[in-house]
This record gives C-alpha cells, structure tokens and sequence, in this order.
C-alpha cells in the first residue's frame, strides 16, 4: 500500500471511526462549553486543528530527539504539556502581530486550548502507537478534522433545542449531555470498521 | 545521579521556551492604546449594543480613534463623558437625554384581538402572523421583545403592554430598534405630556378596534396655547420642541390617552 493511500485511511478512521470527541471522550470540556453556537464551534475547531497538528509536529520532534535518546519516556506528560503551552502562546503571538482578523476571530479560544486534553491526547496516542513523523502530523490533523466535526454537529442539534418543547427539568445542561450521549452512540455505528 | 538527566533535560527544555517566549514577545509585540481600558472603565459595562458597536469595549476603542464621540453612549453618566473628554484632550458638546416611551394605551380589554395567539413569546415572531393577536396594527403586542434586549432592567409588560420605568431608563434605544411595530419612540427627558397612541387608522376604525385610540378629533389641536400638537395622519401627535408640558390638550382630550406625568 502506498504511503498516501495509508495516510488517507488513518485520517478516514481517525475522524470517523475513532472519533476523538464522541468516541475517545477527549475534549469534552470545549466540547460542551463552546457548542452554543455553530459559528463559535467552528472558530474553536478551526483553532484546535492547527494546535493539534502543530503539537503533533512538535512533540513527535522532543519524543524522538530528547526523551527517547536519554531514555526519559515517563517525563512525556510533563514535557508535552510544557511544550503546547509554549506553543498555544507563541502561536497567539505570532497570530495577533500579523492576523489581527484571525486573532479577533479565534481572540478568546486560542488560550483555552493550552487546557484541551485532546491536545495532549494526540500527543501521547502518537507515541503509543508508534506514528512516524508524518504519521504524527496527518493523524494530529485528522483529530482536529474529527473534533470539529463532533463539535459543529452538536451545535447545530443545540441550536435546535434552544426553541423545541422540552420538559422543564432537563432544560439546559441535561439535555446538552442527552444529546451528546445520543451523538456518541450513531457513531458507535462506525465502529468495528477496519480500514 | 540517575535523576539529574530528567530534572536537567526539562530544566533546559523549559529555560529554552521560556527565553524564546520572551524573545519573542519583544519581537512580536503589539503597540496597544493603553487609552482604550481607561475609557472602558468609564463607560457602563452593561454591553447592551445600544450605541451600535459590539459591546463597550468595542466603543472604547472606537473613541480612543475617533470614530465615535464620547457622548456616542447615552448611559454613560455626565461626569465620565467629562473624564472620557479629558483623557482624550478634546471638548464634547452636551447632548439632550433621551429616554423611550411606549406610545400605546391598548392595555388588555381596551384593544380587541382578532385571534387568540399561541406561539413564542416574542414579538417579532407574533409580527408574523398577521400582524399578531391585536386587531390594532400600530398598537403594543406585548410579547416582550423590548423586555429581553434592555439591560437596565427598564421596561416591563403591565397589562398587556410594555411600560417604560423612566427612572431605570438610560436612553440608549435598543427597546425602540427591536420593536416590531415601532410603538416605542425616543423622547426627550425633560418632555412631561405624551400621545399615548400611534394608530394611524381612521377614527371609526378605530372606535371599533379599541377604547384607548386616537380617533382625531382635533380637540387637543385647537385647545393648544404653543401650537405645539397637531393631527396629521388621522393621530394627534406633539412638537416637543414647541411644547411648554403645560397638559390643556391632556385635559382635552375625550379618549384620555394625552396624558401628562405628574412630577
């Protein structure tokens, strides 16, 4: 098998099969948070994809050349966490002196994301499952591509709520997490797929 | 030994970034007008919108380069639109306080409806279904679209239509913007006699359809001393530049919807 054709598959499974949100449960803290609305969702996704694939960039790099030659695996969550949190800040640096649009666009979501464990969870899936450099990559943007895609299509259900008839008792929150258990199990439908 | 490798490998891991960062915020910084968080301050938080910009930091920044005038807020108090001024270094011209006031007295059992209306309580969506449930088209539908957009906490629905609390009401005319039917208008403070009716229907029509219309009579126009009100379009409406709050034409009146506010 060709190498594109392999990363295609990773990608198709890592979106569909293995959803990060709605399989994986990672990210469930923005995932609930910011899917009020189907714009903001998507600022936020857009946000978390180019982190996680630059994370997975970066740290495949510390795994490789500092962690694995001194034989210091076990510090990887210390050191992974250090560098997306150097990264999230040097990236809102970097946006805010030569986007301004993107920095008002994505403004509040971007710090946010130093705090998203499906950051870290890429991070350490990479290692675990022993992805090459560019394995890393496409598998660090095809996470961002599958938490978007949890999270917009929870919004646009949330929107809907906003105006249907529902019992009093589970306005708000509980219905938020109903929905969001009824989304996780369609994807269930995905899974024992093999690619 | 053994565990100096780790604590020296993150010490320099972390020094590294660290230095980097701080390199970098020196290169990439940002030359922010430390003016705008100032004038924030001294506006009123409320983000209500009212002014048009996305909330008051928005405005902020729109005074701190000129865009908007200080006074641009109507509930900014005095004072802060002087200390804004004085930040600024500019003079500002005092503008008139307006507050809104809903120009309607088709309170339930007053003003017929036409059909019982059972959808969202809002107005814009009531709008919708011809012209919602009052047979009046000019009249309050007291659905509360005006309710949820004040920040101020400065109108409410009182038996069927929206009344403003003159006192809690700061001018800035979200209330008026959002009403579907244009019934809230934004009057000057210091005006004390109001045409409590904006239906511009005919008086027999009117007759019909509610207790509480203007049915242009012309009483209040031929009893005025200033001049100040007169009837055009079938409702009697006031020039409140002429008028002198002086209430003959809310004596006059036989529908009892002039009314003047006692003091």
């Amino acid at each position: 098998m060709s190498l594109f054709i392999e990363l295609v598959l990773l990608s198709l499974s890592t979106i569909l099969v293995n959803n990060f949100v709605l399989v994986k449960f990672l990210g469930i803290c923005p995932f609930l948070g910011v899917s009020k609305k189907v714009s903001t969702a998507i600022g936020m996704s857009l946000a978390v994809t180019f982190v996680m694939t630059v994370a997975s960039a970066c740290t495949y790099l510390v795994q490789a050349f500092l962690l694995e030659p001194f034989g210091i695996e076990y510090m990887q969550t210390v050191a992974f966490i250090l560098v997306i949190a150097v990264l999230v800040q040097f990236v809102e640096m970097v946006i805010q002196k030569f986007s301004p649009a993107l920095y008002n666009a994505l403004g509040i979501y971007l710090p946010l994301i130093t705090t998203n464990c499906a950051v870290l969870g890429v991070a350490l899936l990479n290692v675990q499952e022993g992805y090459d450099f560019i394995h890393s990559v496409v598998f660090g943007f095809s996470g961002g591509l599958s938490f978007m895609l949890g999270i917009v299509l929870f919004a646009g259900v949330r929107e809907r709520l906003e105006t249907a008839d529902i019992p009093k008792a589970l306005h708000g929150f509980p219905i938020a997490l109903i929905t969001a258990g009824l989304i996780a199990m369609a994807f269930l439908g995905f899974s024992g797929m093999k690619f | 030994m053994q565990i100096l490798i780790p604590v020296i490998i993150l010490g320099v891991l972390g020094l590294v970034f660290g230095t980097l960062l701080g390199v970098a915020a020196k290169a990439l910084k940002v030359e922010k007008d430390d003016r705008i968080e100032q004038i924030t301050e001294l506006l009123p938080g409320a983000n209500c919108g009212g002014c048009g910009y996305a909330g008051c930091a928005a405005l902020a920044e729109a005074i701190a380069k000129g865009e908007a005038e200080p006074t641009k807020c109507p509930g900014t108090k005095k004072e802060n639109v002087n200390k804004i001024a004085d930040i600024l270094g500019i003079i500002v011209e005092e503008k008139e306080k307006t507050v809104a006031k809903v120009l309607c007295s088709g309170t339930c059992g007053k003003a017929s409806v036409k059909y019982k209306y059972e959808g969202i309580t809002d107005c814009v969506a009531a709008q919708r279904f011809g012209g919602g449930e009052k047979s009046c088209a000019y009249g309050c539908t007291g659905y509360g679209s005006c309710v949820s957009v004040c920040k101020f906490d400065a109108i409410h629905i009182e038996n069927g239509i929206a009344v403003v609390d003159d006192k809690k009401c700061v001018g800035c005319g979200m209330c008026a913007e959002i009403c579907p039917k244009n019934v809230i208008d934004m009057i000057p403070a210091k005006q004390k006699v109001f045409v409590l009716c904006k239906s511009k229907d005919k008086g027999a029509v009117v007759k019909d359809i509610c207790s509480a219309g203007c049915v242009g009579c012309k009483l209040c126009e031929k009893n005025c001393p200033n001049g100040a009100i007169c009837v055009t379009d079938n409702i009697a409406k006031i020039d409140y530049s002429k008028c002198s709050n002086c209430g003959a034409c809310a004596e006059k009146c036989p529908k009892g919807i002039i009314t003047k506010a006692t003091l």
